[in-house]
Parts: C-alpha cells; structure tokens; sequence
C-alpha cells in the first residue's frame, strides 16, 4: 500500500478509536453517575437505555452559533480547541491495541505520548487568556498552575516503568511485562508492573492523571460553583463541542497509559500470544474501560479539594514519593 | 543540485514550510506589541523547530524540545504574564530607544557571525552520512553515559547551582517579612 493510502487509513483510525470510545465513555458518565446519585439518567434518545443521548448531545452543540466575546482575542481564542484537541489525538497515535495493531510504534512512545499531551496545558491558558472573562482567566490561571505541579509526578512516575522495562517503547514495555517472573513446575507466570514493584508509582501515575484531566477532586479549575465553568465559560457551538470531547477523549488516553505501563497493556495471565493477536484489542480496551469506570465512580464520590491542599499533595506527597519510588526501582535494577 | 532537483524532493519541501515557521514565529516574537502574542510566536518557533529536528531523525530532540520548551517553559512564561499583566487588546508600547535598537542588533549579528563561523569552521570538510530513520534513543542514552559523561555531570552542576540560586533569591525568611 501507498504511504498516502496507509496515513488516511491511519488517521481514520485514529480519530475514529478517539471519538467512538469518548461518545462511549460520556454514555457511561451520564448513567453511571445517574445510578449513583439514584437518579434515571438519559432515557428517551435512541429508544433503550437512551444509547443516543450523547449524539444527540453533539449534534446539538454544533448546531449552536460560534460565538466570540466582546473584546476577546479573536485568533487566540478560535485556536485555542484546536491546541488543546491536537495534545489530545496525539496521545492516540501511539497506542499499541495489540502488537500488530497500533498506528506507529514510536522507538520514544512513552516520552513522546507525555510531550504531545503537554500541549493541552497552553491550549487551556490560551482559552482562558484571550476569552476576555475574569472567570476563564482564573480558570486558566488555575488550570496551568496545576498541570505545571501534576505533570511532574506524572512524568516521574513513568521513568520508574521505564527504568523497570529498560525502554520508551509502549510495547516495549507491554512486551516487557510478559517476561515470566516465577515458575510454578512447568506454568510461567507472568505479573503486570502493578504486581511486581510499580504499585506505588501506579497510585502516583493515576492520581497525577485525575489532576491532569482537572476531574474531581481536583476540578478547581472548572469549578461550576465558583468559576462557571472557568476556561470553557465563553466557548460555544463545535469549539466547546472540542473541548467536551477533549476531555473524555483525555480520559481514555490517560486510562490507555496507565494499561499500558502499569496493568500489562493488550496482555493476559496464561494467555499464548496467538490469542493475544487476536484478543489484544478486546483485553486492552476493557482494561480502559475499567480505569475509565474508576474516574467516573471517584468524581461522583469525593468532594473537591482546595486550591492549597490540591497543591500540596503535588508538591509533598506526590514527587518526593515519585522520586523515592525511581530510586528504589532503579535500586532493584541494578541489583537483581 | 539544481533548484529544480531541489523543489523535487518531499523533505525539501517540509523543510521550506518548517523555516518558514521558524522564521515567521521568530519576527512575531520581536515585532508584536502583545506580550501574549510574542510568547505565542516563540511556541511557533519552536514546533517549528522540533519539526526540523524530526526531519533530521533527531525524535528524542524534537519531543525534548515539545515537552521541555512548548510544554513547561513558555506555560511558565504565559502564567507569568498573565498572573500580573495581561492586557487583552490593549497593546502596550514596547519599543526602545534607538540606541538601544543598534547594540540588540550588534550584539545579535556577531552573535549569529560567531556561531555560523564556528560551524562552518568545525564541519566544513566533514561528510555526514545520510540519515537513515530515526537515532535510536537508547544509543544517545549509552553515548550520554560514556563517552560525555563528563559533559553532562557539568551540566547537572550548573542546573542544580542555578536551582539553588533560584531558591535564595526567591526565598523570604520569615524573621526577614515580619521586619
């Protein structure tokens, strides 16, 4: 196949893992949290269950008209989504479904996956600045504040895996996890990095990434109560349309990391690795779903935490213990 | 090589786009009156740059450069500007006196002298071989570690001794604010 052919291919295949499994994941988030709260949920759109209510949701915000505010920086503010959604697809290119099916298999992908996702911070201070709104502005003050203070524990936990895996490669470091760890007579057990050492850099990676996609408990910068809905207030129509699939879409790439590095990637216990050819997808993406269940089930249970408290836990807790964790993991390293 | 060979060629013309970024963002940063737009034009130069660095099978460069400049420093740059003066659409006047015009222009064209003629000086009768895919980043890894290690540890010394820095400076004792 032609270069051409094989890149259309590609993106389409990208874009459409990224928009179908953030359409299901916004699903999820409207019922899960319905259930939680007692509540029905979207019931009406699409017949059963209400499956439509999240296209019904998109096909309504695009009908919308685009507004610019008053006095907002025109260019900045239209660029904006797009900066933010570009940090959010990017992470998508290098994730490895199976070991055949990924869309490049990039000799730094963990590295590379951290630096694209490092753009939507100065997507989001480009919407709160040029917004013309104290709310954004503070939104985007906040939001920056703390992506700058979670970025770190997030990226010092990954060195840990890498150090563990002796690679950059995500399906170096998948493949790394199916290397045996003991033997039971002639059965070789192989245990993904969260069972063989990574427990504590695996907390670390998953609360950084709550922060990362400013959730809650550490939604300060949408805080609704306080903020409207900080950065996002002025946006309307396909921009906020971006910003909304950005943010689910943000969510499965960060699940798709953490599966990757921590709970064994497309792998299975006791699997042969024809089965993984072929069931790789199906483990892997119910592995997201999962971690994506888990950020659904904790921001309809915790309450928010301040804006001191969000970044002290960064700043005490989090990186002295990412870096007590790296030397320990490197420690292991060299003497086993 | 002719310039028709030259227009020929797909990397030619990424490249052509890529300079043009850099140099386009470059003139933003210097010529917007809007602090925030200057700041913008500098991410341009930048990704610019990581592109080129990509064409030249340099990955782990190029993602450094995303993740270190475009992800960390200019964030750190906008916050900055925006947390104590952000002025949306009105456009503070930021040109200096002449004189000072001409030394920023001197000082930058020797700058730009000294580097080129150092290049040209240490590469000129060096053949590069052609590039093939991109440097393996466990090679730059062991070539960091052996052969420049001394290199490295000195920079190391010098990021930590201006970290230190950075903390006195920054640092207000308690007995020193309560006075």
């Amino acid at each position: 196949m032609s270069f051409a052919v094989l890149l259309t291919i590609k993106v389409l295949a990208v874009l459409g893992l990224m928009i179908g499994g953030a359409l299901v994941v916004i699903f999820a988030e409207l019922k899960i949290g319905a259930h939680m709260q007692n509540r029905m949920g979207p019931y009406f759109a699409g017949g059963r269950f209400g499956w439509a209510q999240p296209l019904a949701d998109g096909l309504k915000f695009m009908q919308k008209e685009d507004l610019v505010p008053d006095g907002a920086d025109e260019r900045v503010y239209k660029l904006a989504p797009y900066v933010v959604l570009m940090g959010t697809v990017g992470v998508f290119v290098v994730l490895p479904l199976s070991p055949r099916f990924v869309a490049r298999d990039l000799d730094l992908g963990a590295f590379y996956a951290l630096a694209i996702s490092s753009l939507t911070t100065l997507g989001v201070l480009m919407a709160g600045w040029s917004s013309n709104n104290k709310y954004s502005l503070i939104g985007g003050l906040r939001a920056a504040a703390q992506l700058i203070a979670y970025e770190l524990p997030l990226v010092l936990a990954v060195v840990a895996v890498a150090i563990q895996a002796g690679t950059l490669s995500i399906s170096g470091i998948i493949e790394a996890q199916a290397v045996p760890v003991f033997t039971i007579g002639e059965l070789n057990v192989a245990l993904p990095y969260i069972l063989t050492g990574q427990i504590i850099g695996f907390a670390i990676f998953f609360i950084a990434s709550i922060a990362e996609l400013s959730r809650i408990p550490f939604d300060m910068p949408i805080a609704e109560s306080e903020l409207t809905m900080g950065f996002v207030t002025e946006y309307s129509s396909i921009r906020f349309t971006m910003f909304f699939l950005a943010e689910y879409a943000g969510m499965l790439s960060m699940s798709a990391l953490a599966t990757a590095f921590y709970l064994g990637g497309y792998q299975l216990p006791g699997l042969s690795s024809t089965a993984i050819e072929v069931l790789g997808p199906v483990i892997f993406i119910s592995k997201v779903f999962l971690l994506s269940f888990v950020f659904i089930w904790l921001r309809w249970t915790l309450p928010r935490f301040r804006e001191d408290q969000l970044q002290s836990l960064a700043w005490r807790w989090l990186i002295p213990a990412a870096l007590l964790n790296i030397a320990i993991t490197a420690t292991f390293k060299v003497v086993f | 090589m002719s310039f028709g060979d030259w227009i020929g060629q797909l990397e030619n013309w990424v490249f052509a786009v890529l300079a043009f970024g850099t140099l386009a963002g470059a003139i933003l940063v210097v010529h917007s009156r809007n602090v925030i737009h200057a700041a913008l034009g500098l991410v341009l130069t930048l990704g610019s740059l990581a592109g080129l660095f990509l064409l030249l099978g340099a990955e782990f460069v190029a993602w450094t450069l995303v993740m270190v400049y475009i992800g960390a420093v200019i964030v750190l740059f906008l916050f900055g500007i925006m947390i104590t003066r952000a002025p949306l659409g009105y456009e503070i006047d930021l040109s200096h006196p002449t004189s000072v015009k001409v030394t920023a222009a001197i000082v930058a064209g020797s700058l730009f002298a000294l580097i080129g003629w150092a290049f040209l000086d240490a590469f000129e009768a060096v053949e590069f071989a052609a590039v093939d895919g991109p440097t393996r980043t466990a090679d730059i890894g062991i070539s960091m570690f052996t052969n420049y290690v001394i290199p490295f540890e000195v920079m190391s010394f010098l990021l930590l001794a201006a970290l230190i820095g950075g903390i006195v400076l920054a640092r207000q004792d308690p007995e020193e604010a309560d006075e």
